[in-house]
């Protein structure tokens, strides 16, 4: 049985170029770039070619792009250094549906004493600017905005805040791990001061990043040590992932629009066909501000984590928002923040594709899944009827507060 | 993905019994849509007083469907006196184990059982399990005293941690661990201090006298945090009206009738989570507009 991966925002495949850019470094260039001698030191060549591979997709200066260990990283650092280099400041505002990198975060340094903002989002996932406009003060260090949702696809409207928040004058930090590779990123034209980015979600392998760091911006090192990447990240440099890295921002970079075009007319076909044919069936996320590559779609009545088991047992891969998936025993704080009901909340699953899914896989999904869906309608208890009277079944198109 | 066995699989897969029993002498249903998980089950006794049909209909995930269709399989052709001494425990015996973190699906199969046989001894009018009455120390499932010392009991749980697993208290934002804490130790009758630090975390512990001011924002930041987010996934709101003293004055918007513990006004449950937050002698009351 041949395996449909449709996870691609947990993980993608390693590219087969990216393997063979990157695979001299793992078997005989391994010397350490920092080296006196031409065996190591000559790599350091190999990592100025991939920072600005990394800088051409970004549309930003090589020197602005620090390799980090992924995304998580890239997250923490500028966090971190938001509060420390300027220690006057004392709030943070982030959004309700941050990665856990995010979120986490921002709540240990709550819990430091530090003041902090989560701004709500609306029943498709959207952030109301007034908010956080109101929530700007003097004591703002940072604002942390993710630029596209790895649950719901929701792209937030990036180049408003970040002007928003020039305006202000205001650190503005994104998570763009998602959106990089996925969206047009531009950073000449977006004034973002920090963006951070995960090689494992573009087909570059897993523990490899980078945070960009607008030149002005001032930064607190959260690995401090040798003097690598500029001071700015201590440790000895992972030269066969940037290596990769910048295969891959090069990859991603060649036909960004046709690919993306490509997915995201899959994409459509399965989430047109699963509504059609799965009763009970919705979407959840702004329909019309969404990442081409991501499906998240909820069938009411049942569970995320059966649904997976039984789509396993075909060989299709996808991922849920359910408590039992969760790694706790609630549901995904995306969906909650979105309101999406309990009835659809624990049978949401996410779909996510890349440039290496093919028209036949989607064929297959959009046959198999329709019997799957009917299979555990038949084993539960509750049906439309225990849907709560009044409750946003349809999502209103005004923005809650 | 979880560890299961084959057995768990099997019966995930190919699940026993699965439906309703038509004029059932018993009905039993536990859990929510909002939990996560629920169970139906029906049985129909035959002449002998034993139960000759069983069935189940199950809301969850792999390892409930799998409880489930095991629980039906092991009370099939028993009478009620012997149906009534089966365990969590034996559920997951059955099906060679359940992983820790998935030990309240065989928790949910016992209490389904329990009201079951509580609705066959009522005549129907009782439909609950002693267990699931009196008070709760979990607001965030609902989840009672007497349920948390029924599975520390028969399962020798020692942790916190193991107790959440075992029946989801303490399994959201919790704020009950500490009384789950002080059931443990009540009946295990140890001292938590042979526990590692980490497992005897206290939340009340280091609570300091807050200024007016504070305590509004505390209470503020508690509506936000633990309160908001589990009414708006039902369609409702709260609001703070007012704070005077330790009364603090809220209202209800939009749907919050019918909450995930309708057996409690949200009055009180918003109370309850106040005091494990903000301070013990808060006194919540809802505005009537
Ligand atoms: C939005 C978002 N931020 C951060 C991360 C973390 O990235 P990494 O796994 O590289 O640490 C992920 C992926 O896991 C993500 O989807």
């Amino acid at each position: 049985m041949k395996t449909i991966y449709l996870d691609n925002n947990a993980t993608t495949a390693v590219d087969p170029a990216v393997l063979d850019a990157m695979m001299p470094f793992l078997t005989t260039d391994y010397g350490n770039a920092s080296s006196m001698h031409a065996f190591g030191g000559r790599l350091r060549h190999n990592i100025d070619q991939a920072r600005e591979q990394v800088a051409a997709l970004l549309h930003c200066c090589p020197e602005e792009i620090v390799f980090t260990s992924g995304g998580t990283e890239g997250d923490i650092t500028a966090i971190n250094s938001a509060l420390l280099a300027q220690p006057e400041k004392h709030h943070i505002i982030t959004s309700r549906v941050e990665h856990p990198a995010v979120r986490t975060t921002c709540r240990m340094m709550q819990k430091r004493g530090n003041r902090l903002t989560e701004l709500p989002v609306d029943e498709l996932g959207r952030l109301n600017l007034h908010q956080l406009e109101a929530a700007l003060t003097d004591d703002t260090a940072l604002v942390t905005i993710m630029w596209a949702n790895n649950e719901t696809g929701v792209v937030f409207p990036i180049q408003d805040i970040a002007e928003l928040c020039r305006a202000k004058g205001v650190q503005f930090h994104s998570d763009s791990v998602q959106a990089v590779g996925k969206l047009p990123v531009n950073l000449r034209k977006t004034p973002i001061d920090l963006l951070s980015m995960s090689g494992h979600k573009l087909h570059a392998p897993k523990g490899i990043g980078a945070l960009y760091i607008r030149k002005g911006t001032p930064l607190a090192p959260l690995m401090t040590g040798g003097h690598q990447e500029f001071g700015k990240r201590a440790g000895t440099e992972n030269i066969a992932g940037i290596v990769a890295l910048g295969k891959a921002c090069e990859l991603a970079q060649k036909d960004l629009s046709g690919e993306n075009e490509r997915i995201r007319r899959l994409r459509d076909r399965l989430e047109r066909t699963l509504l059609r044919d799965c009763p009970d069936a919705r979407l959840n996320g702004d329909p019309d501000n969404r990442l081409p590559n991501t499906a998240n779609i909820s069938f009411e009545f049942i569970e995320g984590e059966a649904i997976l088991l039984l789509m396993d047992e075909k060989g299709i891969c996808a991922s849920s928002g359910s408590a039992c998936t969760s790694g706790s025993l609630e549901p995904s704080h995306v969906l909650r923040a979105m309101g999406v009901p309990f009835t659809a909340v624990h049978g949401s699953i996410r779909f996510s594709l890349s440039r290496f899914t093919a028209d036949e896989e989607i064929d297959t999904v959009c046959r198999e899944l329709p019997p799957i869906i009917k299979r555990l309608r038949q084993l539960s208890p509750f049906s439309p009827k225990d849907r709560a009277p009044g409750a946003p079944v349809e999502r209103p198109e005004q923005i809650r507060l | 993905m979880w560890d299961y066995t084959e057995k768990v699989k099997e019966h995930f897969f190919h699940p026993r019994n699965v439906g309703e029993v038509e004029n059932p002498d018993g009905v039993g249903e536990v859990g929510s849509l909002a939990c996560g998980d629920a169970l139906k089950l029906t049985f129909r006794l035959d002449g002998q007083g034993r139960i000759a049909d069983v069935k189940f209909k199950t809301f969850g995930c792999g390892s409930a469907i799998a409880s489930s269709s095991a629980l039906t399989e092991l009370i099939k052709g028993k009478t009620i006196e012997e149906a009534e001494k089966i365990t969590n425990q034996d559920i997951a015996d059955y099906l060679g184990g359940l992983p820790e973190q998935k030990m309240h699906c065989s928790v949910m199969g016992r209490e389904a059982l329990e009201a079951a046989i509580e609705y066959y001894h009522s005549g129907g009018k009782v439909t609950k399990p002693h267990s699931l009455e009196g008070k709760v120390v979990c607001t965030c499932f609902g989840v009672t005293e007497s349920e948390i010392r029924r599975v520390v009991r028969e399962n020798n749980l020692k942790t916190v941690e193991a107790v959440t697993n075992y029946c989801k208290a303490g399994g959201g934002c919790g704020g009950c661990k500490p009384d789950i804490e002080a059931i443990i130790e009540e009946i295990q009758g140890q001292s938590l201090l042979d526990l590692p630090p980490d497992k005897r975390r206290s939340a009340v512990a280091e609570k300091k006298p807050l200024t007016n001011i504070q305590k509004i924002q505390l209470i503020q930041q508690t509506l936000d945090q633990e309160i908001r987010p589990a009414l708006q996934a039902d369609g409702g709101d709260i609001e703070l009206i007012d704070v005077e003293g330790n009364r603090v004055l809220v209202a209800f918007r939009g749907m919050c009738a019918k909450c995930a513990v309708s057996e409690f006004t949200m009055a009180e449950v918003v109370q309850k989570k106040l005091r494990q937050f903000v301070t013990e002698d808060i006194v919540v009351e809802e505005a009537v507009s």
